[in-house]
């Protein structure tokens, strides 16, 4: 995010594209519920009519997969209306040019036909995000979730920078990061083209910097694969020896019957977690591993707030902190590691040697965590980035996109959009709330959610067995027939490996990122 | 020059639009108060909070801070009239707990014919944690005036997931009703419920909606009684008993902070850090409810090794490292360091990532290391 959750109470607009707060972000929603309460403005773009939408102002419920024909027509209107932030793009933008011919092909009906929403809405929320600034940007994985996921990012960014609504308080782009430490393995390094604190692994000064840091010679200048590719490795034999590391693959990955072949392939495989799960089955080695309360740590959150985890309680059996066995393996190849704690791990390792975390250390985060970059050890943390409208690199540039279909749209055969998510009771493949008492109670099952129009014209009724089917695979689960979900799609999670959305999601790709398309593929229900 | 009024002699500043109870509060001069919510609007519904005002009683909760004004807080006459309203509040339920001894000649006897109409062995849940028992003892208040306490007012609620209400035990205090539509915006709990006598009707004696209530359990953080109580934590623990850890709660991205009740070396309950960031006090189910699967028989412990038939066996810890070292090691030996290749967790901590990475860049010189971010 490169705004913070503090700003939601008091930020005067918020338009949310591609995220169901209310359940995947609740406490966060929560902030933004206070400030619609107290009159800010909110408008909502997302296929589902989710709870968030009783608060809007306005719903644009787009076509799933249609968000940059949508920003660009927003875009069409902002620059052809002339209700864009002109002193903004002029004097902390480039490349203004081509997004204005870009947008130029995106007239509202265009947008209108592409999205499914009437022109004139597009016009009129247009004009609405024009009229207040500035405007709070939120989305999740409704965007990147995409073969395009990488240019819908793009293309928010687009709309923000030409809204002049970046680098101030209660604005910016804001993704709401999925999982409690998400930003952290990233800001780790755990990426296969970055050290952490995101210093390049292709830049020969930083190789040269963590050579002489870590004591050692010759790190590789080759950016390495991302798990897509690794996991195809694991079949074409590229990768030899695997390591998962509290990852529960085989229910997260699109299109589980092919992740579960390639997890079969697997020479070696170490799996590193806290229970046995669907992934532990293909291990040859399962190595037992300390859980959330059980050792000093950090995480990091959406707002890059580094924020301290604590030790409650024992670690059952021999299992053992994470950063331990690691050291253990590294020790096997003649590697004596000196840190032997959390806090020193952090403190003479990760905020050393990473400018942007250099003044984050645990003596200064017992009470409220600090944002980076917070580069010196009296920087009191960064709440919100590009101030003034600079950039990390210097100008914002717009970089136009054109909108490009799902890799797999709807046709005869599979009539339905599938799209996939979280929901407010479980988390991920439950190996977690699962184990909660209570939460199975609240939802013991997947469901798919239908339209009240697609149910009473295949007479499907609430709650009735009903199967999903994709080129893939298929599952019978129960239907939940409900306003939320337009007529056409089908919504699904995959907290429960019997009715997993996974069975059926595409496994294809954003070309850049290799995120997955877990929010479009085609599939069609049938009674039981 | 900021506006200031003399608060028990003294001039203390305030600051515009402030009630008199937070300008003294900001004051260091607390107000005791049972329904005041911090950033819900004040309904002044338990009437703890009255004080004295140029010889005027009113709530300093819903009256603004002016300039001028001589605010007294402790006056025998408002320490009275504080007194009377406690009083008020402990007849209008079942709080047993500030029947002293000398009330009734047999207090033991009389403490277990409540707990059995609890269906419990043990004191009220709340005893050691209840605002209203604190202002009891506090004020020197003794309870007593409540028709029987041996006879429930209303069965207690215990059909939901999470949650037991015990409207016997309900003040009116309206802060749940604030927390849930005020603070969360939940919108689940019916302001009806605050109005005369309201489980009265049977109809009625459910005030939640539950469509819209999702178990944040908001409302037990608000409770400042046994009305609203954590199924999960009800009768498992006494306060003084429980060593307080702040932490980082493991699910979404918001990055809440939980205070976790610790007793003996187990989570016990968990609530949210009142003033931390950036939650400020509030969480969600997971958050508040999703903590005891550290605490499941299915928790690996040991490190296991994988048999020809495909079942697993127990193996040290040196048996298990030296396995992975050594297929590592085959694998670089024989196809080069990019034949391996590791996928980190965006749910550890960043000390771990740390060193996964740190594994993988400088010992098996790869970079071959990924997490789920782009998943």
């Amino acid at each position: 995010m490169t705004n913070s959750f503090g700003e939601f109470h008091k930020a005067k607009m918020f338009f949310v594209i591609g995220s169901n707060m209310t359940e995947a972000h609740p406490v966060a929603s929560t902030f933004l519920k206070n400030a619609v309460q107290s009159g800010a403005r909110l408008i909502v773009a997302d296929p589902r009519a989710h709870k968030l939408v009783d608060f809007a102002e306005l719903h644009l419920p787009l076509k799933v997969g249609s968000d940059i024909a949508l920003l660009n027509g927003l875009m069409h209107v902002l620059i052809k209306e002339e209700l864009y932030d002109k002193k903004f793009v002029q004097s902390c933008t480039v490349d203004f040019e081509n997004l204005k011919a870009q947008a130029e092909n995106y007239p509202p009906e265009k947008a209108a036909e592409i999205t499914g929403i009437p022109a004139e809405k597009i016009v009129d929320a247009a004009r609405r995000l024009a009229s207040v600034k500035p405007v709070m940007l939120c989305y999740t994985l409704g965007i990147t979730e995409h073969t395009c996921g990488k240019n819908n990012v793009m293309s928010v960014a687009n709309l923000q920078m030409l809204l002049g609504n970046m680098g101030m308080e209660c604005g910016g782009v804001n993704p709401l990061r999925g999982q409690n430490n998400v930003q952290g393995a990233c800001d780790m390094g755990a990426l296969p083209n970055v050290y952490c604190g995101y210093q390049a692994v292709t830049d020969p000064k930083a190789k040269e910097k963590f050579e002489k840091v870590w004591g050692v010679e010759g790190l590789s200048d080759k950016v390495g694969l991302m798990i897509p590719q690794m996991m195809d490795g694991l079949v074409d034999k590229k990768v030899r020896a695997f390591y998962i590391f509290g990852e529960n693959l085989a229910n997260t990955e699109p299109d589980i019957r092919k992740v579960e072949h390639e997890l079969a392939s697997a020479e070696f495989l170490v799996v590193q977690d806290i229970f046995r799960n669907e992934t532990t089955r293909f291990a040859h080695v399962i190595l037992p591993g300390c859980a959330w309360s059980e050792n000093n740590g950090t995480f990091t959150n959406s707002e890059r707030r580094v924020n301290r985890v604590r030790k409650a309680s024992e670690p059952p059996g021999i299992s053992k902190p994470n950063w331990w066995i690691f050291k253990q393996i590294a020790k096997r190849f003649g590697h004596e590691w000196e840190s032997s704690t959390g806090q020193e791990i952090w403190d003479n390792e990760v905020s050393a040697f990473s400018p942007n975390f250099f003044g984050i250390r645990y003596n200064r985060i017992e009470g409220d965590g600090l944002q980076w970059p917070c580069t010196d050890e009296c920087h009191p943390g960064t709440s919100f980035l590009h101030k003034e409208g600079k950039f990390t690199c210097g100008l914002g540039n717009f970089q136009s996109v054109e909108w490009t279909p799902p890799a797999e749209v709807e046709c005869e055969e599979y009539p339905l959009v599938l799209s996939t998510g979280r929901r407010l009771y479980h988390y991920h493949t439950r190996t977690q709330t699962g184990r909660c008492e209570g939460l199975n109670d609240l939802l013991g099952e997947e469901t798919a959610d239908i339209s009240l129009e697609d149910a009473e014209n295949l007479g499907i009724e609430d709650k009735e067995y009903i199967k999903v089917k994709s080129r893939r695979g298929e599952v019978t689960v129960r239907a939940r027939v409900t306003p939320e979900v337009p007529k056409g799609m089908v919504w699904m999670a995959f907290h429960f490996r019997e009715g997993n959305a996974n069975w059926l999601t595409n496994p294809a790709f954003d070309p850049v990122t290799l995120t997955a398309e877990y929010k479009a593929c085609a599939v069609r229900i049938e009674k039981q | 020059m900021k506006p200031s009024f003399i608060l028990n002699g003294r001039t203390v500043s305030f600051v515009k639009g402030q009630s008199i109870l937070e300008a003294a509060e900001a004051a260091n001069v607390p107000i005791p108060s049972l329904c005041h919510m911090k950033g819900a609007s004040p309904t002044g519904n338990c009437g703890v909070c009255v004080v004295d005002m140029n010889g005027e009683e009113v709530l300093a909760c819903s009256t603004p801070a002016n300039e001028g004004i001589a605010v007294r807080t402790q006056t025998p006459a408002i320490v009275a009239l504080r007194k009377e309203r406690i009083k008020e509040l402990l007849d209008s339920g079942n709080h047993n707990c500030a029947i002293g001894s000398s009330d009734n000649g047999d207090w033991a006897n009389f403490q277990q014919n409540v707990q059995a109409s609890d269906g419990a062995t043990e004191l009220c849940p709340a005893w050691g944690d209840c605002r209203l028992q604190e202002l009891a003892y506090e004020y020197q208040v003794t309870g007593g005036g409540h028709q029987d306490y041996t006879v429930r007012q209303y069965p207690e609620k215990k059909d939901e997931p999470l949650i037991i209400r015990d409207y016997s035990r309900c003040i009116r205090c309206g802060r749940c009703v604030a927390a849930c539509n005020e603070i969360q915006v939940n919108l689940a709990i019916d302001t009806g419920f605050l109005e005369e006598d309201p489980f009265s009707n049977p109809d009625k004696a459910y005030p939640v909606a539950k469509d819209n209530c999702v178990y944040c359990g908001e409302c037990i953080q608000a409770c400042p009684v046994g009305a609203l109580v954590e199924r999960k934590a009800r009768y498992q623990f006494r306060p003084w008993k429980a060593e307080k850890i702040r932490t980082t709660c493991p699910y979404c991205g918001v990055g809440c902070q939980q205070m976790l009740h610790v007793v003996d070396g187990k989570i016990a309950k968990v609530t949210g850090v009142e003033e931390g960031a950036p939650n400020k006090g509030r969480l969600c189910v997971k958050g508040r409810f999703g903590y005891d699967f550290i605490y499941s028989d299915e928790r690996l412990t040991n490190p296991l090794i994988r048999n020809n038939d495909g079942t697993f066996r127990d193996a040290s810890w040196d048996e298990a490292l030296d396995l992975v070292a050594n297929k590592f090691k085959e694998a670089i030996d024989k196809y080069g360091p990019d034949s391996v290749a590791g996928v980190s967790c965006a749910r550890s901590i960043n000390e771990d990532s740390y060193q996964m990475m740190k594994l993988f860049r400088s010992v098996f010189k790869t970079n071959n290391i990924d997490h789920c971010a782009r998943t």
